[in-house]
């Protein structure tokens, strides 16, 4: 019953939403996204964090298909819902004071998503998966669609039919995995208990990985984000890049590595070597970027390909890496953003070339910003650094060459950041930044709740990995004992 | 028996109250004619009554029966202003569509052969004069003819194959067939060509490829009422006719006609994806993604389960309210740009959002986007033939669907994301009621297909 609350509870504030006026459906649909927030912060004060799922619902939903409304929460869970719950309170604020076209529509949809997105992070039925999955795509397309740039149509076509394409296949390897289940359910402990051999394990991966390689995205299937990211409304690119960006993570941690095994680590070396070349291609190409939300879309590539190294190498520091990375990126990428947008609002540009001297002019949005670019590159005393340490010594432990080479992805991105960070603050100021006003109100208090963040998750990680810890163990003890019996 | 007998004599009724200038009554009598008609099918419902031999009303007739009811009535309800002051015939319209139904419902429910023939050129017979009503307009003429040649040709292949089959077999009657080719494992080389036959045969009719050719023609020259009724209720008629004799009786040879029957299917979703994504006027564009969506239809007979008939039957029911819905918003831009380009629902979606907002339903649903009819629809067809593993099959269908997501969202970007002036359509009572029932239909189904999966 709690379960049922946080997830439907951002839909009903969806449907109340659409109704009322202007001012009112931002107010509304931002006290309903913190309401979401306080039932969380509840629910996870009542939370064991032991590797038991919590909260579960299970309901009879289509009988006669095998489908079941089977949803609860683990660590692993928990920790995403948190990450869910927090971002879309902090992005529907950071969105007062713009002036957004049918701002009923605009909240409707975010919090038509957000329940999308909750149900993909606790669902234990794999068609419910899949609806959630779906259910969180559609709106992010009318977001991005009708609220964003020049050629927002034809770039976010692409976006769509790339994903929905992915998902279809992932659709597909849902379909043989219920054939294959003499219960003939999609309950994911009868996924679990399944055993396919080899090369049927081999293909049902593919079918799985693509969807969320698309998703994440891992080179090559990166080719639709950076457009999708430049020309998205700012709340748009946050959502995506904050929270949907962590879906085809999820997957990969919660249906494609317990389910097959056997075709994960066959295929282990190939997405290794594919997330590395993602990394150093980002990174470079971030580096040649003279548009700021450009480079911070490339640089989003480079850190999830860290990510995805650290959970292929399977092994307790790299998934936890994973873990707290996934929502150290997500705050993160959600300041950075939310930095450009303050910075286009004010300069109607996003070219890193006509700005400079900010500093001067603004120093309170200078300091937040460099929290936030220091959270990014990783220093120590920061989120970034916990989750990046534990990332790299993950793969340090597959294979040392893995980690010096996905070790750029710190390299590097100091470079490009601290460069994007002197072209924009640092120097002189020229006729347009010279009346640049500092941050003040809604973006003021996001930004430093965001650098709170930053900081106290850098200092003190601990809450958050002994939250995925014990899920983690258990998932790798899963995984060991059924590589065993794999034919 | 009762349902027919009740749309005839609306039928007559219609007519007479036409004769005698009541144009008032026409739809009302319609539609108490058409509820009668459906309470009938509740009535006899799990029933399972035997007509003399001719026709068996089990729930599958009976479900596809009330299928085309439905969506007759919802047809009818969007004659409200669609025919002009000084339009006359406006009750032979009336009567047309309740005999072209009349003929459907055999269709559906025939047990011997003979009455498939009788219900199917009961149907066709009325859909020739229907598509060329408006006398004056020359595009009209040109679909009345064209389908009148091709309607001609195809009867022509079915009573062959008929007249071939029954000379293999000895019966007309479909368990007689299915019990000949049981009991004797060399069957007359006779009934091979009449399989081939009558599967052309039923292909023309459903607009299968390459027995499409006719469809956008006649779709976009017949009026568009006309146009919605035939991609809609007569398609579904036509495939639960299909189903009838392909999964019952000629089930036993299973194996023969599959492969004619995948070839069909792969040009069908080929052929119907690719040209739509083409074209550039919305009615055209139904009428070829119309082909499309029989292609995934015929899934249902690649692969023969107990469930086909359930699958075909919302597949069936996604695809005929998502359609109405389409027709209907078609219609009343046409009445007011005088076009149907994509071009004119530029900026629909700012002054009509209701409208827009069913629409949008419907193209969701049409292409299979989970929450919608739709999507139940299509997963069941995939679900359907991967029980023999024929991944290719779907992967192909995977890729012809991802076609389908561009021509489809071609009208939502258009209604939502273009600037355009935006006209504001006058929507009619009766149309909004067709609008919101249908999405309403195409959600419930999409959230909850377990009523309707339990049905058959």
């Amino acid at each position: 019953m709690e379960l049922l609350i946080l997830l439907f509870l951002p839909l009903a504030g969806a449907l109340i939403s659409l109704f009322p006026g202007k001012q009112s459906a931002r107010y509304g649909a931002f006290a309903v996204s913190i309401l979401s927030l306080a039932w969380t912060v509840g629910l996870l004060l009542r939370f064991t964090p032991d590797a038991t799922t919590q909260f579960a619902v299970d309901y009879d939903w289509i009988s006669q298909m095998g489908i079941r409304f089977h949803a609860g929460i683990d660590g692993i869970s928990m920790l995403l819902v948190l990450l869910t719950n927090l971002l879309v309170p902090l992005i529907i604020w950071s969105s007062f004071g713009r002036n957004i076209d049918r701002p009923a529509a605009f909240y409707a949809l975010i919090l038509f998503m957000q329940t999308g997105l909750l149900l993909v992070f606790t669902a234990l039925d794999a068609f419910l998966f899949y609806i959630g999955w779906e259910a969180a795509l559609i709106p992010i397309y009318f977001i991005c669609a009708m609220w964003g740039g020049k050629d927002r149509v034809k770039v976010n076509m692409k976006f769509f039919v790339y994903t929905i394409g992915g998902s279809l296949f992932m659709l597909l390897g849902i379909i043989y995995l219920y054939l294959q289940n003499p219960e003939r359910n999609f309950d994911i402990q009868a996924f679990y208990s399944l055993n396919l051999d080899r090369s049927q394990q081999s293909w049902v991966f593919w079918a799985f990985f693509i969807a969320f390689a698309i998703k994440m995205p891992v080179f090559p299937f990166h080719t639709w984000q950076p457009d999708t990211y430049t020309t998205a409304p700012t709340q748009g690119t946050m959502l995506l890049s904050g929270i949907m960006l962590k879906m085809g993570i999820y997957g990969v941690i919660r249906w494609l590595l317990p389910v097959v095994p056997g075709g994960f680590q066959d295929w282990t070396p190939t997405v290794i070597v594919l997330s590395i070349i993602g990394i150093v291609y980002a990174s470079l190409i971030a580096f040649k970027q003279k548009d700021g939300k450009r480079l911070i879309a490339y640089s989003s590539i480079g850190h999830v390909g860290l990510i995805v190294a650290g959970i292929f190498a399977l092994n307790t520091q790299g998934l936890q890496g994973a873990m707290v990375q996934m929502l150290s990126h997500g705050i993160n990428v959600v300041g950075l953003f939310l930095v450009t947008d303050i910075l286009y609002n004010r300069l109607q540009t996003n070219k890193l070339d006509e700005m400079g001297g900010i500093a001067k002019v603004a120093p309170k949005f200078a300091a937040v910003a460099l929290i936030i670019v220091l959270g990014t590159v990783a220093l120590p005393g920061t989120n970034g650094f916990v989750g990046e340490f534990l990332l790299l010594l993950g793969v340090y432990e597959y294979s040392l060459w893995a980690a010096v080479f996905a070790g750029l992805t710190i390299i590097f991105g100091a470079v490009y950041m601290l460069r994007m960070y002197q072209k924009v603050m640092l120097g002189q100021t020229n006729a347009a930044t010279a009346s640049f006003a500092d941050i003040k109100g809604s973006e003021q208090a996001v930004l430093y709740i965001i650098c709170l963040l930053v900081i106290v998750l850098g200092v003190y990680p601990k809450p958050i990995l002994n939250l995925t810890e014990a899920p983690v163990q258990q998932l790798l003890e899963q995984v060991n004992q059924k590589l065993s019996l794999v034919k | 028996m009762n349902i027919i007998i009740t749309i005839s004599i609306t039928a007559f009724l219609v007519l007479y109250a036409g004769l005698f200038k009541a144009k008032k009554a026409l739809l009302p009598l319609t539609l108490v004619g058409l509820f009668v008609a459906l309470g009938f099918v509740c009535a006899s419902w799990s029933g399972n009554e035997s007509h003399f031999g001719m026709m068996q009303t089990d729930n599958f007739a009976l479900a596809f029966s009330g299928l085309c009811i439905a969506g007759t009535l919802l047809i009818f309800l969007l004659t409200q202003n669609y025919f002009s002051a000084k339009n006359d015939n406006k009750a032979e319209y009336y009567t047309l569509i309740l005999f072209a139904l009349a003929g459907m419902i055999m269709m559906v429910s025939y047990q011997n052969m003979s009455m498939l023939f009788i219900g199917v050129e009961i149907m066709s017979v009325s859909l020739y004069i229907l598509a060329g009503i408006r006398k004056n307009d020359f595009a009209s003429n040109e679909a009345s003819l064209k389908y009148f040649l091709m309607g001609a040709f195809s009867t022509g292949f079915l009573l062959f194959g008929i007249a071939l089959v029954y000379g293999a077999t000895g019966s007309f009657d479909l368990d007689a067939i299915q019990q000949h080719l049981i009991d004797n494992k060399a069957v007359s080389p006779l009934f091979y060509p009449g399989v081939i036959l009558m599967l052309i045969g039923l292909s023309f009719k459903i607009g299968a490829a390459p027995f499409h050719f006719w469809t956008p023609d006649v779709y976009e020259g017949s009026p568009t009422l006309i146009t919605t009724f035939m991609s809609t209720v007569v398609k579904t008629a036509g495939f639960a006719a299909f189903l009838r004799l392909f999964s019952g009786a000629f089930a036993p040879l299973h194996d023969f006609w599959v492969a004619p029957l995948l070839i069909i299917v792969c040009l069908t979703l080929l052929v119907g994806n690719v040209t739509a994504l083409f074209q550039k006027k919305f009615k055209r564009m139904l009428a070829y993604s119309s082909i499309s969506h029989a292609g995934y239809m015929l899934f249902a007979l690649v692969v023969l389960t107990k469930n086909s008939g359930g699958n075909v039957f919302i597949y069936a029911g996604a695809y005929t309210f998502a359609s109405i819905i389409a027709f209907a918003v078609l219609i009343l831009v046409k009445q007011k740009t005088g076009s149907d380009d994509f071009e004119s629902y530029n900026g629909l979606a700012r002054k009509n959002p209701l409208t827009a907002f069913t629409l949008t339903v419907a193209m969701l649903s049409l292409a299979g986007i989970p929450l919608t009819a739709g999507f139940i629809g299509k997963y069941l067809m995939f679900l359907n033939v991967m029980q023999e593993y024929q991944t290719i099959l779907v992967a192909f269908a995977i890729l012809n669907a991802l076609v389908g997501f561009y021509y489809y969202f071609r009208v939502i970007v258009a209604m939502y994301f273009k600037d355009g002036q935006g006209v504001e359509l006058n929507t009619p009572l009766q149309y909004k009621v067709v609008l919101v029932v249908s999405a309403v239909a195409t959600i419930v189904i999409g959230i909850y297909p377990d009523v309707i999966l339990q049905l058959i």
